[in-house]
């Protein structure tokens, strides 16, 4: 049972005895963090319990170029406020927006 | 019978066609008159007015002009006499006259705004006129206030307007702003939009800050009922890479107009105390994918160093604070001009148009990304943008290759020379350092790029 669950590539979430749940969050790309990754928005797993800095320490992981601008940047999950510590849930938009000057 | 029909018919179609055309002259006649009582009566302010109805008849203080020019305002339920009221004693200032301030200012004019300030020290260029809507050809050359101004005058003579024929420094900040109820952001750069927040948050004015680039735009409130200041959300200014400009990035010319437009309609909810300004919140527009997400952000930092509980930045410190070393860029909107070479590793359009018409063996490489390339370029170079040169040095040392075999069969002898130009000869400087170190240690960048070959070698080579 276990393997064929496996073979299909993705945790049951409903069967509680899996040793690591995973949640699966969506990280929105705004502005220069646009031009940086290239993208405007990724998929991503993390185990569950992670934090907002667990998901950014990942993203900047796979976009190593995104880490110039992460001292200066606005984070919303759900498009509300948060800090660097709020545990992400399933489903969760995590948005990066770094500011723009022009006009 | 049918005759009969058809002849009522078209009598009742004569009848519906005189009648509208009674009513438009009726609508022609009633602005005219309108418009003759304006003439009588300039600048009466409803105080006096020589008619059977007494001023008593007025009570709020709208003159009679100004109910019929905001009648559609007065109308709105939420808004009304009181709305229009406050809007016309309350003084706004529009800080830059560019693609967000544009239409602010218009419709900031429109809508009966007592007092407009405008505060730009640019001149109006042709490449401005595709977003900058309220300037018009004939202006071109001439002060954005100037023109801005002169816009706002033909559509709201009515209105204030103030021109501040000026750039916005720590010397004058202070003074401009303390004239004003609320400051717009229509700025373009990182140092300006430091500045204007700290000096609202020194004065205590609410800041509409607009913000514009590529496809997207941001706007929020600052500083408004005990919200946060813009360093309250960026205490650490963007690094300089980050810090793009229109002249570099490119920016439809309608996203700053729609987020002006917002600009202008946050600015009057906050004059007239109506509705829920966008403090605590931001806007964050998204044109290509046609999206508008509006996200919470923090409230006020305790420990904000402009605003927090313990800061002591007031006037004096903001006097001396340095803008452009903060966050190392400058408040001008004049391009960067990088000096990474040696002057031996460099040559000048000039020099480099003599090589030319000499027939000088060389290879030129144009380090700009494709999509400029394509805009225009030299005869004869080749495109490697600067961000993909390590990966193609190959097509280099081919291409010096080719030229020296061509060169030999013609037996002059010297050797091939490589240059490297950009846009403004930044890049070309980047890219001759990589070259140099990368095994081509006569690489050498044309100074000033391809505006410098136009300003002084081609007039007719196109500007971007
Ligand atoms: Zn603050």
């Amino acid at each position: 049972m276990k393997g064929e669950e496996d073979g299909f590539g993705f945790a049951d979430r409903s069967g509680g005895e899996k040793v690591e749940q995973l949640v699966q969050i969506k990280a929105l790309f705004f502005a220069r963090a646009r031009d940086l990754t290239g993208i405007n928005d990724v998929l991503l797993e993390v185990p569950s319990g992670s934090t907002t800095k667990d998901c950014l320490d990942k993203i900047v992981a796979n976009f190593p170029r995104l880490e110039e601008i992460l001292g200066c940047v606005v984070l919303a999950l759900n498009e509300d406020y948060t800090t660097e510590s709020t545990i992400v849930k399933d489903k969760d938009e995590l948005a990066i927006i770094p500011p723009i000057s022009g006009g | 019978m049918a005759s009969s029909t058809t002849e009522s018919s078209r009598i009742l179609h004569e009848i519906e066609t005189l009648k509208s055309a009674k009513s438009d002259l009726e609508r022609r006649i009633s602005a005219l008159e309108s418009q003759l009582h304006g003439l009588n009566h300039p600048h009466n302010n409803g105080v006096c007015i020589a008619s059977s109805t007494s001023p008593s008849a007025f009570p709020h203080g709208l003159s009679p002009d100004m109910i019929y020019r905001y009648s559609r305002h007065l109308l709105l339920p939420s808004f009304g006499v009181q709305g229009q009221l406050r809007l016309s004693k309350s003084s706004i200032l529009v800080v830059g006259a560019g693609g967000l301030g544009s239409p602010a200012l218009l419709y900031l004019a429109a809508s009966g705004v007592g007092r407009l300030g405008i505060v730009d020290h640019d001149v109006v260029e042709l490449n401005n006129m595709h977003r900058q809507i309220i300037h018009t050809e004939a202006y071109i050359g001439r002060s954005k206030v100037e023109s801005a101004a002169a816009t706002c005058r033909l559509i709201n003579s009515t209105v204030e307007i103030v021109e501040h024929k000026e750039a916005l420094r720590t010397s004058n900040a202070l003074e401009i702003f303390s004239k004003y109820d609320i400051i717009v952001d229509a700025t373009d750069n990182a140092p300006s939009r430091y500045m204007i927040s700290d000096c609202c948050v020194v004065l205590g004015k609410p800041l509409v800050s607009g913000a514009a680039l590529g496809l997207e735009g941001q706007l929020t409130v600052y500083n408004y009922n005990g919200g946060p200041c813009y360093r309250c959300l960026f205490p650490t200014p963007p690094p300089t890479t980050a810090c793009q400009r229109c002249a570099d990035s490119g920016v439809l010319g309608v996203v700053p107009g729609i987020i002006g437009c917002l600009q202008a309609l946050e600015a009057i909810k906050v004059s007239s105390a109506v509705g829920e300004p966008l403090s605590g919140r931001m806007l964050l527009f998204d044109a290509l994918a046609a999206r508008i997400r509006i996200v919470k952000i923090r409230g006020r930092s305790l420990q904000c160093e402009v605003c927090g509980e313990n800061s002591k930045f007031k006037a004096a410190q903001f006097q001396e604070f340095d803008y452009e070393k903060f966050t190392q860029s400058p408040l001008s909107t004049s391009p960067l001009r990088l000096k990474l070479l040696e002057p031996n590793s460099r040559i000048s359009t000039k020099e480099y148009g003599d090589r030319l018409r000499n027939g000088e063996s060389h290879v030129l490489v144009d380090v700009r990304p494709e999509h400029h390339f394509k805009i225009v370029a030299l005869p004869n170079s080749l495109n490697i943008p600067l961000a993909s040169l390590d990966g193609r040095l190959e097509e280099v040392v081919s291409a010096l290759k080719e030229e020296e075999h061509k060169q030999s069969s013609e037996s002059s002898g010297a050797d091939v020379q490589l240059y490297v130009v950009c846009r403004r000869g930044n890049d070309s400087q980047r890219a001759v350092k990589y070259l140099q170190e990368k095994g081509f240690p006569s690489a050498k960048d044309i100074i000033g790029g391809l505006e410098g070959w136009a300003h002084e070698v081609d007039p007719t080579f196109p500007s971007y």
